[in-house]
């Protein structure tokens, strides 16, 4: 790959983690067990969605800078062919809208469903960890639009890992029913956190530039927190065990494609539909 | 038109509110991070950097639309937004002016330096904008906004909104 191609899914792969886990907790909007609660995940929700159309942005604005024999298989999703065939140019929108699931470089624990509320705080506290420690080594990336979004991203990371944390100690050390469903919730949602630091040929080639993190470097800061809070929690830590991969090369779950109908079907039916 | 500077198109970007939390104008908040001027007479253009207060704030879109009107109405008609998130607005940008009339307006302003941030289940002391009374609870770090937290007063029993420190 060229090095304009490793940037470009890079950037794409985060904007994808920061829209699909907004739109996971977004569901909740309506379903919270109480309205404060309700407000937090959806003010959280918000802050990705921040994060993921000012990673789309640069990732279009990359895209469209591209040369052109670089250009050619960037994207296989039919519809996208199709515009960029016809454009001059590629948005943000278009990236969000108009990919199929093997296009998009989420990990595949963002994806997974939001169960019940200990599986969600679950999900949200294995990667607000990350986002945390990411973001603080991202902030001193070479690139600077991906640094500048990485300062601004540590500082919300800092509470979504805060305030996830703490529901996990409250659930975990709380009543006999939440403390099972904390434990349970984190045993099935384990073998999701390896892919978090898996390093492919994008991230070597990055990381030796200086502008991708170094996820070897990072990992014991997230497990020591990780270790940490379950404690507290009176929470036991899976031991290693065979973990899924896939999501950044684009082979997901099934529930990716009810996500991607749920939020892809006005463009897809209205092509082109503005608010 | 007669020639502008920059204090003149500051003076007029005091008008312009926050629409969100309306007695607070965009400089009260200090999202307000860079203004320069190029060209002369008709062809003068007012490149203005703003910065959000929260990375998914939804009043960018209308504050953009604020400023344009605020110097389209001084005949600017070349008015460029860029949007600037280095480095990360905190509320310690926030003047001492603004933060009066939060407290004014029912809100209870930021209290202290943005730059530690709170351990687990430590909460920030808000005093009631009301009452004064320091005995209040959190009711929850998130509220209508991003930028504010749900409170209530123990001594007047009001609920009151605290802008975060961040």
């Amino acid at each position: 790959m060229s090095n304009s191609k490793y940037l470009l899914d890079y950037t794409l792969r985060l904007a994808d983690d920061a829209l699909i886990l907004g739109q996971r907790l977004g569901e909740w909007c309506g379903h919270g067990p109480i309205l404060e609660h309700d407000i937090a995940l959806t003010n959280t929700a918000l802050d990705h969605m921040g994060r993921t159309r000012s990673l789309y942005q640069y990732a279009a604005e990359q895209f469209n800078n591209m040369p052109a024999e670089d250009k050619t298989g960037v994207f296989t999703s039919i519809a996208l062919q199709n515009l960029i065939n016809t454009s001059a140019s590629l948005d943000e929108d278009n990236l969000a809208y108009l990919r199929d699931g093997w296009d998009f470089k989420n990990v595949l624990l963002l994806e997974q469903p939001n169960n019940d509320w200990a599986y969600t705080i679950a999900r949200s506290f294995f990667y607000d960890a990350f986002n945390y420690f990411f973001f603080a080594a991202l902030e001193k990336s070479a690139d600077e639009s991906l640094a500048a979004i990485a300062e601004k991203s540590l500082k919300e990371a800092t509470y979504h890992l805060r305030w996830s944390s703490e529901w996990v100690v409250r659930l975990g050390d709380g009543t006999e029913e939440s403390h099972t469903r904390m434990q349970s919730a984190v045993n099935e949602l384990w073998m999701y956190t390896g892919e978090l630091f898996i390093e492919n040929e994008t991230d070597n080639a990055l990381a030796q530039q200086g502008i991708g993190v170094d996820l070897a470097s990072i990992k014991p800061m997230w497990m020591e927190r990780i270790t940490s809070v379950f404690e507290e929690a009176n929470i036991n830590t899976p031991q290693n065990s065979w973990m899924q991969k896939g999501g950044r090369e684009g082979r997901h779950s099934e529930h990716l494609g009810y996500i991607l109908t749920d939020l892809q079907f006005l463009q897809r039916t209205y092509p082109g539909m503005q608010w | 038109m007669s020639e502008i500077d920059e204090q003149q198109v500051y003076k007029w970007l005091s008008d312009v509110a926050d629409p969100e939390v309306p007695v607070l104008t965009i400089l009260d908040l200090g999202i307000v991070r860079k203004v320069s001027i190029t060209g002369k007479g008709n062809d003068t253009a007012v490149t203005i950097a703003i910065t959000p207060t929260y990375s998914g704030c939804p009043a960018m879109d209308v504050i953009a639309i604020g400023i344009r009107m605020a110097l389209a109405s001084r005949g600017i008609k070349q008015v460029i937004i860029e949007p600037q998130l280095s480095p990360a607005w905190t509320t310690d940008w926030m003047t001492e002016e603004g933060k009066k009339k939060l407290k004014a307006y029912g809100i209870a302003p930021p209290n202290r330096k943005a730059f530690q941030p709170l351990g687990l289940f430590e909460e920030d002391s808000a005093s009631c904008p009301r009452c004064g009374s320091g005995e209040t609870e959190l009711v929850s770090q998130f509220g209508p906004t991003s930028c504010k937290a749900l409170y209530r007063c123990l001594s007047c029993k009001e609920p009151f909104e605290h802008f975060k420190c961040h």
